[in-house]
């Protein structure tokens, strides 16, 4: 169907304003169903063993002991899950990070698994299971991994993305190149440069609901799997190929998702319980333990990054180079690749490189992290402008403002942008009161850019007008922030009618056509479209059918405020039908109404932000507070701007976590030590004062609405933003993040030292 | 595993002393339904203390307060005595988690998990706080200090159950405080805690007591921390001395949660700030 994409600028009257969401009630009273809350007659219990060591070899796996435990059910190691991937390396890495094939690749790698009647039995029979490991010697810091003498993980991997191609393989998956211009001359024409490297560490994406799903696997090849994901069609799909199911037979079912933030677009445990039921013939449900979301289940990747940057007196950023190496955990990733492409995508450089290594390392396979590989750049490059800045003599904003991208500054990866919002976040940055509020002893302030993209493809919706009214909207891509109610508001704006009149569902798998992820903050972007378009179908035959209800021609019914209305000659008294009124007689005029629409949005615009932090250092032991927080970012359309700042404020606050406190610690052995809440600290309530937010819209041109991504960007900016901060509070520069006590007293002892 | 409800402190004994397989007290049970989940522990008999009676409740005397077992930190932080008399007890065991694990987590549930990094230990330590220990057939009294032996180590024998937590009432012009540090703001564990509790005469220091927790396998009691403020009106040459003593006193391990250079730096400077917050609280002007 040829809907228009294009924006159009209107007047609302329900899109920008603020409504509850639909599944509110349920969750403030605990009754929602998340991933654990779902059970079956006769279902089973699973339970993964996991690897305790770095990299071993799996010598062998006796589990003959374990199946004579009364009360087990099944017993499934990688010889249960033959390789059916044909020669898809990518998907037969998605199969061994399930299940390690002869080679535990991490500290928990998943060994085995099995299935018992109850929790006890379960965890007996894991005790029973005996593993014996040829222990290998491991990596799991991305540079050493580069290095000669490291241990070569896959002897499979051979560099992509250099000439010669390597003779030899290595832990470089792939080198990546991005920019444009000349970056010699560029330098050759600078009058300051500055040059230095950075460190991130490892992250999760601490969602707090751990990874859950119920499996139930028939003898005939039917299959069902209830399970709390980002993107159930996609599950189904990995699933399916996996396990040799044919994709129509098996039904995946999206729980409430308790969070998930890239970590939840990934397959886990799910396989491996399908493989569990299937053997059992029996439901299986598995739940992961805290330790296991930590040990088995995808962070973000720890990196290293050089950054070098040139400006002109006047401020002019005149070259950029950033040598970036991503670790991807124990299987290839394109995480340098992402972060090339979003390095120095705020700004408008003339002659500007981004190389990146992505690296292979003894530890989890790495998932996508809310605007993945963007924020560890950006902490790189936003610290090395507030340097430049410093070096050239001019505020950070302006120096900031005069390099800022614009409509028509080509991206570093190749596009040339439309319009966008960078500048506008900056200005307006440069003129909230935040700026001017003062700062007490010991207080800093910073201030940071971020991009992100967002994607668009496959949507499918459904539209239903019941006989009362009411609408039942059927969508597939997961509410992970409040869509459903975004989604809702769409189409009671399309159909004029009040947001109460509409009720949003999520489809299971068998219920609609394939949906992606919610992922690539593209949920309302496509979503959104698709909601739109399905329900201007819907409008098409509620004319219809109201023409047919007055007799008059199509031609002359419009659709207005929620009702029909015959315009032209001969009917221009006819009482206009309202929306209610055709549905209720819908049963006599050709059948229920409905709208529909699948759609591959492409178009999504690009969003940026602009953060403002002040923090608090305390001199003696290196703690840092954050004293005062503003997120300001473009949206393009703020659907429900309540799920827009809780967007803002939940990726700042997740960043300033990152920026703070949280990482994974590795023992020499290779082994996590912090597989929980306790030592892993990302931030509690008290930790933050309330977020600011201030929402500003820049349509996008290629949505009817003018709708921009937002789930991302806000937690690009705030590494860097807060490492400014510090830098202006203590006179110290981080390089290293997380900027936790011990890292930035050892700093400012070393600088105190230093004279 | 079997759940028993005793009716008193000796009762409770005689359960725990029968039983012959693993058998746990249980009080507020942060600490113990924790380890139970994470399959830790593994209980054949639990034994539930809060059911016995008056074992909930703080009693003042002339002598000084009595702190039932089951005493909860959320009721200890709302006992205007209490407060008043030894706010560097009330705020370690205010420390202690977050407002749900206040409702329940108790001083002698802290102690007898006899980890390194109890808050509340080395608070009660510098007030004088005293365990009153019921066993199947004799009552004891043990010193707080004398408690804790080792990292989950306690001098308790197999049947011995805390009753209460005695206080003494402070002497005049006494003032204690405790501190952590912590890299959040709550929901940690501490990195390194101090307690000091010192008493004035006209102004000066006439005595101290400081103890350290987190820096040693228990929490550790330093006498020339002590000595450094003993005399002072806390100048900045006695706090150059008690930090130092406190920093040479700490014997911390390389973990997680710290280094050992940290942990030892970061044990004088909060020394530092505890002595002059219960030097304020003694009545002392600085
Ligand atoms: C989220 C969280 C945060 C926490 N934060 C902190 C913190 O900030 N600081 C801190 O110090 N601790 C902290 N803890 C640990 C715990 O809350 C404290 O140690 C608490 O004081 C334990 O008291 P309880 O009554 O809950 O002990 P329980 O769990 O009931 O018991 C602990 C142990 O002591 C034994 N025991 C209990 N009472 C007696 C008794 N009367 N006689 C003999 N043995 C006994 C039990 O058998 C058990 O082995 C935290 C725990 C959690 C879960």
């Amino acid at each position: 169907m040829g809907h228009e994409q294009k924006y159009v600028d209107k007047k609302y009257e329900v899109v920008g304003t603020r409504f509850n969401r639909p599944d509110g009630i349920d969750k403030v009273t605990g009754k929602a169903r998340y991933g654990a809350d779902a059970s079956a007659p006769g279902q089973l219990v699973g339970r993964v063993l996991r690897s305790p060591h770095a990299h071993a070899q799996i010598v062998k796996i006796n589990t003959a002991k374990a199946e004579k435990l009364p009360g087990v059910k099944s017993i499934v190691t990688s010889a249960d899950l033959p390789d059916l991937t044909g020669g898809d390396q990518g998907l037969a890495d998605i199969l061994e990070n399930c299940m390690a094939r002869g080679r535990a690749l991490y500290d928990g790698h998943a060994i085995a698994a099995v299935a018992a009647v109850d929790e006890q039995t379960a965890a007996q029979a894991l005790k029973l299971i005996e593993v014996k490991y040829k222990k290998l010697p491991h990596v799991t810091d991305v540079d050493e991994a580069m290095s000669e003498s490291a241990p070569v993980i896959h002897d499979r991997i051979f560099t992509r993305g250099v000439e010669p191609k390597p003779s030899k393989p290595s832990n470089v998956a792939a080198r990546t190149q991005m920019g444009y211009g000349d970056v010699d001359a560029g330098f050759a024409e600078a009058d300051v440069i500055v040059e230095k490297t950075y460190k991130t560490e490892h992250t999760h994406q601490g969602y707090i609901e751990p990874h859950a799903c119920l499996a139930s696997v028939n003898p005939d090849g039917s299959a069902e799997l209830w399970v709390t994901t980002q993107g159930h069609f996609v599950f189904r799909n990995v699933c399916a190929s996996l396990l040799g199911l044919d994709i129509a037979k098996l039904k995946v079912t999206s729980s409430e998702i308790g969070g998930g933030f890239g970590g939840k677009t990934h397959v886990w445990g799910e396989p491996v319980a399908l493989a569990l039921s299937r053997k059992a013939n029996r439901p299986v449900k598995m739940v992961m333990g805290r330790d296991e979301v930590f040990r088995g289940t995808g962070p973000t990747s720890s990196t290293s990054i050089d950054v070098k940057m040139g400006a002109k007196k006047d401020g002019t950023i005149t070259a950029a180079v950033a040598e970036m190496r991503y670790q991807g955990g124990a299987f290839p990733g394109n995480w340098a690749m992402l972060a090339c492409m979003t390095a120095f995508a705020c700004y408008d450089i003339k002659n500007n490189k981004s190389v990146g290594w992505d690296v292979v390392v003894n530890r989890p396979k790495v998932a996508a992290y809310r605007a993945p590989s963007a924020p560890m750049a950006a902490f790189a490059v936003e610290s090395t402008i507030d340097l430049l800045a410093k070096e050239v003599g001019i505020s950070p904003i302006d120096m900031r403002l005069k390099n800022v991208a614009r409509e028509g500054t080509q991206a570093p990866y190749g596009p040339t942008y439309g319009p966008i919002g960078i500048e506008h976040t900056l200005k307006a940055v440069k003129d909230h009161p935040h700026m001017r509020a003062k700062l007490k002893k010991n207080q800093g302030r910073g201030v940071a850019c971020g991009f992100w993209f967002n994607i668009g493809g496959q949507t499918c919706t459904d539209l239903n007008i019941s006989v009362d009214g009411t609408v039942n909207l059927t969508l597939g891509t997961v509410d992970v922030g409040g869509s459903r109610s975004s989604m809702a508001m769409i189409a009671a704006e399309e159909l004029g009618i009040p947001y109460d009149q509409v009720r949003a569902n999520i489809a299971d798998t068998t219920s609609l056509g394939h949906n992606d992820m919610t992922e690539g903050s593209r949920g309302t972007f496509s979503s959104g479209m698709a909601t739109i378009f399905a329900a201007r179908d819907a409008i098409s035959v509620l004319k219809q059918r109201a023409a047919q209800m007055w007799g008059v021609p199509e031609e002359d019914v419009i659709w207005e405020n929620g009702q029909a209305i015959a315009v032209g000659e001969g009917h221009g008294n006819l009482p206009a039908l309202t929306l209610q009124e055709i549905a209720a007689k819908s049963g006599r005029t050709g059948g229920p109404i409905a709208g529909h629409n699948e759609v591959v949005a492409d178009g999504a615009g690009m969003g940026f932000a602009s953060h403002i932090c002040d923090v608090e250092v305390d001199p003696e032991t290196g703690r840092s507070s954050i004293v005062r927080y503003t997120v300001v970012q473009d949206a393009g359309k703020a659907i429900n701007p309540d799920y827009v700042e809780g967007q803002f404020q939940g990726g700042a606050t997740q960043g300033i976590g990152w920026a703070l406190n949280e990482e994974y610690i590795y023992g020499d052995d290779g082994c996590l030590q912090n597989p929980g809440f306790l030592d892993y600290r990302i931030p509690v309530c008290s930790d933050l004062p309330f977020i600011d937010t201030q929402i500003l819209e820049v349509p996008n041109p290629l949505h009817p609405y003018g709708v921009r991504g937002v789930g991302e960007t806000s937690i690009v900016p705030p590494l860097a933003a807060v490492g400014n901060a510090i830098a202006n509070a203590t006179g110290v520069r981080m390089t290293h993040a997380p900027m936790s006590p011990p890292r930035v007293l050892a700093a400012i002892d070393a600088q105190e030292n230093a004279g | 595993m079997r759940y028993a409800t005793p009716a008193s402190a000796k009762e409770a004994a005689g359960l725990l002393s029968k039983e012959k397989g693993a058998a746990f007290l249980l009080a507020g049970g942060t600490d113990l339904l924790v380890k139970l989940k994470m399959g830790m522990v593994e209980p054949d008999l639990v034994v539930d203390i809060k059911r016995i009676p008056k074992i909930d409740e703080i009693q003042t005397s002339a002598k000084g307060f009595t702190i039932g077992a089951a005493v909860s930190g959320a009721v200890i932080g709302e006992h205007k005595g209490l407060r008043a008399a030894w706010p560097g007890v009330v705020e370690a065991a205010n420390l202690i988690g977050s407002d749900q694990i206040q409702g329940r987590a108790t001083l002698a549930g802290n102690l007898c998990n006899a980890s390194p990094a109890a808050d509340s230990v080395p608070a009660m330590i510098v007030a004088g706080a005293k365990a009153v220990i019921v066993g199947p057939n004799k009552k004891r009294t043990v010193p707080v200090e004398k408690v804790v032996e080792g990292p989950g180590k306690t001098c308790l024998t197999k049947g011995e159950v805390i009753e209460a937590i005695v206080l003494p009432k402070p002497e005049p012009r006494t003032g204690d405080a405790y501190m952590r540090f912590i890299p959040r703001t709550e929901m940690d564990i501490a990195v390194v805690g101090v307690a000091i509790s010192l008493k004035l005469e006209r102004g000066v220091v006439k005595k101290a007591k400081v103890a350290l927790g987190a820096v040693a396998p228990t929490a550790v009691v330093v006498p020339a921390a002590a000595r450094a403020l003993v005399g002072s009106k806390l100048d900045d040459a006695s706090l150059e001395k008690l930090a130092a003593a406190c920093s040479a006193a700490c014997n911390p391990i390389d973990d997680k949660r710290g280094t050992v250079e940290y942990r030892t730096r970061v044990a004088g400077v909060l020394a530092k700030r505890a002595a002059k917050l219960a030097f304020q609280r003694a009545g002392g002007a600085l």
